[in-house]
């Protein structure tokens, strides 16, 4: 892997590798010295054109724990246009030596523009691109997904795939860079993928995705999903005509008290809220589903930092188990990925 | 094929061109000869007719066709001299077998007046490398709420009989049937860009199974139909002419097939590269495939193709729009429109259409010359290469192979999607009323403004 771009282009196999080094990345955020030096001496530059205050500081904190250099670059304004072209900016990243770009854009498709440019050397990583993909967001959420399932059967996370779940996806998934990546990385890790929301915020062409889809958010809990993830709307939405009304939209589409009370009367206990935050409370997820035991909201956050971690150390490092490299299924003797001083034993 | 020795020579009597053992057509193998602005003679009389002194082309091999005619170019010029001016992309279209080329409205000042129409024809005739016919805005300033004075612009020297908004639609239904209504006194020609503006406001490409991958805003393919709907039905309404520009969709080809059925005064116009690409390279994200109306589906492209070699759709029209290069270097979203296509249509035709059956080299003729012609009124060009004809042809090595590289091109703009791709056909040379602009596969030299003419239509005169 030399970019981190979209989920779709992620392998089986380079997915689990990178949820399994998530994994001994959580371990290292539960020691006291949360820092390792597998990046001393390289740069990272989180490249934001769009705030995101929590992405943000979530590649930050993953970058620093890897002991890189972080370098913050907001650019300003909503216009793009108006300031310095991304090939410009790129090429004076570049100049500046950096090793790897976090990438937050506005347009669909930029981090991809950005690593076959050529104007650029760095590994390249997708913080969230337009409508189209967040592919660190879902690296969490699948890494969120397993560990609850770990916990229920009481067996270890690392080395387990999705196989057997049952992830129902509610909301604009028109919009959703998040509803996107995870269909691609759930499928691929073997989870069966559902799909609700109203028809004019489901795209056109979502035929031919691997995913059941559903109009009516209670049929689809009907099919006993394992997880319910609930897509942010945007309150803008509602101006270009998707739905009549945000009321009428919670109703049909919200996950009230009403459908918190269901889960419990299915008798689907184990079944977990997701959502990727920030929560609009009262509009597509309720207070009490969201504060409910059921909810992981803040295991995601906290599981963000592991997985950006993890995204990091394996571009910057080389992994020498990465299967885009032609001889990598060979060695069968490869040395740890990790050689961190001080190294919990 | 040998160059003329008097080729570049200022002798005081224009040279004739002996062309010799040319493939007519594609057909019956003939000798030409080209003098005074003319084809003087065919066959055993051009070789017992030609002067001691005529150049000799050795055409073995080569098939003579009509010089091609474009009815859809953007020459940039007013306005965007950065991105082409009326020389250069006059000498790109020589170099890809033109030799009359329609410079589309949108520059900066539009030519929505007899005085810019007047600017652009001059420029074309000062460059010389083929006959440049402007097109005339439909509305004042491209802004679809005036009608823009179509009067002026057609009894103006530059003798507009094309009017088109090309890049944006005339939506209004109004505004587009006075237009409609209104050519037909000096039998102009509505070129509609089909695509209703609501349906499509913020759309990066087709809307289909790519987009909803790539999460890029869809243009849907019901935003060109449902014009082309509404303007056929208004065109047989008021019994005038219309013409639907860059033609993308399967579904635009049944409704034109059902006006033609019913026998409404519609032509239709298909780009090379929606002859051949599809939103699958979209993919990419790279702008260079962003264009408008955007690349379809497979099942489109072979509906666009049926329909050019059963007739459906009437010609092939480059829409050649060079952008200047950091248009392109950029996010997608951010990009402009557009592709170049005046240096490679010939082959990408001849790739697409004949090289599979669908055409033959008469065929291929009726789309590129014949038929645009016979649309922009011009009476002499797209002519059939016989005796007393004006000498508007081009020969054409159907047998050799090229590989496409933007930056050698004669056109400003590199934003070539064919980047690359090995092609076949090449051109080898081009007469423009007689003068050869290109030989040898090279521009030669453009045509003296002094060279003679055949007294035909008068704005081709000087």
């Amino acid at each position: 892997m030399k970019h981190l771009l979209s989920t779709q282009d992620l392998s089986a196999r380079n997915a689990l590798r990178l949820l399994d080094v998530a994994e001994e990345m959580a371990a290292v955020g539960e020691r006291e010295i949360k820092k390792l030096p597998a990046l001393r001496g390289r740069t990272v530059v989180n490249l934001f054109y769009e705030d995101s205050t929590r992405t943000r500081i979530s590649f930050e904190a993953a970058a620093k724990r890897l002991s890189a250099d972080v370098i913050n670059f907001a650019v300003k304004g909503s216009s793009v246009s108006k300031g310095e072209s991304l090939k410009d900016t790129a090429q004076t990243l570049e100049a500046m030596s950096a090793d790897a770009v976090v990438i937050r854009h506005p347009a669909s498709g930029a981090p991809a523009r950005l690593a076959a440019s050529g104007w650029i050397d760095a590994a390249v990583v997708n913080a969230g691109d337009g409508t189209h993909e967040h592919p660190t967001q879902a690296l969490l959420d699948a890494f969120t997904l397993r560990r609850h399932r770990a916990r229920l059967g009481g067996l270890p996370s690392a080395g387990s795939t999705l196989a057997g779940l049952k992830v129902l996806i509610v909301g604009d998934v028109l919009h959703s860079r998040v509803a996107r990546s995870n269909v691609w990385l759930l499928t691929t890790l073997g989870a069966e993928v559902l799909l609700a929301g109203p028809p004019t915020l489901l795209p056109v062409g979502i035929g031919s995705w691997p995913c059941t889809v559903f109009y009516n958010l209670d049929d689809a809990l009907a099919q006993r999903p394992d997880a319910v993830m609930m897509l942010r709307l945007q309150a803008e939405r509602m101006n270009a005509a998707f739905f009549p009304s945000t009321r009428e939209y919670s109703r049909r589409w919200g996950f009230d008290d009403g459908r918190l009370a269901l889960l419990d009367t299915m008798g689907l206990d184990d079944t977990v809220i997701m959502h990727p935050g920030p929560m609009n409370r009262g509009l597509e997820i309720s207070a009490a589903a969201a504060d409910s035991p059921r909810s992981t909201v803040l295991a995601q956050v906290r599981n963000g930092v592991s997985v950006r971690m993890a995204a990091l150390y394996l571009l910057l490092s080389g992994d020498p188990r990465d299967d885009d490299e032609p001889d990598a299924h060979d060695r069968t003797d490869s040395p740890p990925i990790l050689i961190p001083e001080g190294r919990a034993s | 094929m040998t160059t003329p020795s008097t080729a570049g020579t200022t002798s005081t009597t224009p040279p004739a061109y002996l062309i010799r053992g040319a493939s007519i057509l594609g057909f019956d193998v003939q000798d030409l000869l080209l003098r005074d602005g003319v084809i003087a003679a065919v066959g055993h009389a051009a070789t017992a007719e030609a002067p001691a002194d005529a150049a000799i082309i050795d055409a073995a091999g080569l098939i003579a066709l009509p010089g091609m005619v474009d009815l859809h170019t953007h020459l940039r010029e007013p306005g965007r001299e950065d991105a082409e001016t009326v020389e250069t992309g006059s000498r790109a279209a020589a170099l890809g077998g033109f030799t009359a080329v329609h410079a589309m409205a949108n520059s900066s000042p539009v030519a929505d007046t007899a005085g810019v129409v007047e600017q652009v024809y001059s420029l074309g005739l000062a460059s010389g490398w083929v006959e440049v016919r402007p097109v005339g805005a439909v509305t004042v300033g491209l802004g679809g709420e005036r009608l823009a004075e179509l009067g002026a612009m057609a009894e103006s020297r530059a003798a507009v009989r094309v009017f088109s908004d090309d890049g944006i639609c005339v939506s209004d239904p109004v505004l587009m049937r006075r237009a409609l209504e209104y050519v037909k006194a000096f039998d102009g020609v509505i070129a509609q860009h089909a695509q209703e503006p609501r349906l499509t406001e913020g759309a990066q490409m087709n809307e289909g199974e790519v987009s909803a991958v790539l999460g890029l805003t869809g243009w849907p393919a019901v935003a060109e139909e449902s014009i082309i709907a509404r303007d056929v039905l208004l065109a047989q309404h008021v019994g005038s002419r219309l013409h639907v520009c860059h033609v993308s969709t399967a579904g635009s080809v049944e409704i034109i097939r059902w006006a033609k059925a019913r026998g409404i005064d519609v032509t239709a116009e298909v780009t090379p590269h929606h002859l051949l690409l599809t939103d699958e390279l979209v993919r990419s994200y790279d702008p260079v495939y962003k264009v408008n109306p955007p690349l379809r589906t497979a099942d489109d492209v072979h509906a666009l193709r049926a329909a050019l070699a059963d007739g459906t759709i009437d010609v092939v029209g480059t829409d050649h729009a060079p952008h200047p290069s950091e248009h392109k270097e950029c996010e997608w979203a951010q990009a402009a429109m557009g592709m170049t296509g005046l240096e490679t249509a010939l082959s990408v035709v001849q790739y697409t259409m004949v090289e599979t059956g669908l055409l033959d080299w008469e065929g291929f003729a009726r789309v590129t010359a014949v038929a645009p012609a016979a649309i922009g009124r011009l009476g002499h060009q797209g002519r059939p290469i016989a005796a007393g004809e004006p000498a508007h042809l081009i020969l054409v090595d159907p047998a050799a192979r090229w590989t496409v590289d933007p930056s050698t091109m004669a056109t400003k703009g590199r934003n070539s999607p064919f980047r690359g791709l090995e092609l076949p056909g090449r051109v080898r040379a081009t007469f423009y009323g007689g003068h050869p602009t290109v030989l040898d596969g090279r521009l030669a030299s453009p045509r003296p403004a002094s060279a003679p003419t055949t007294d035909e239509a008068p704005a081709w005169n000087m």
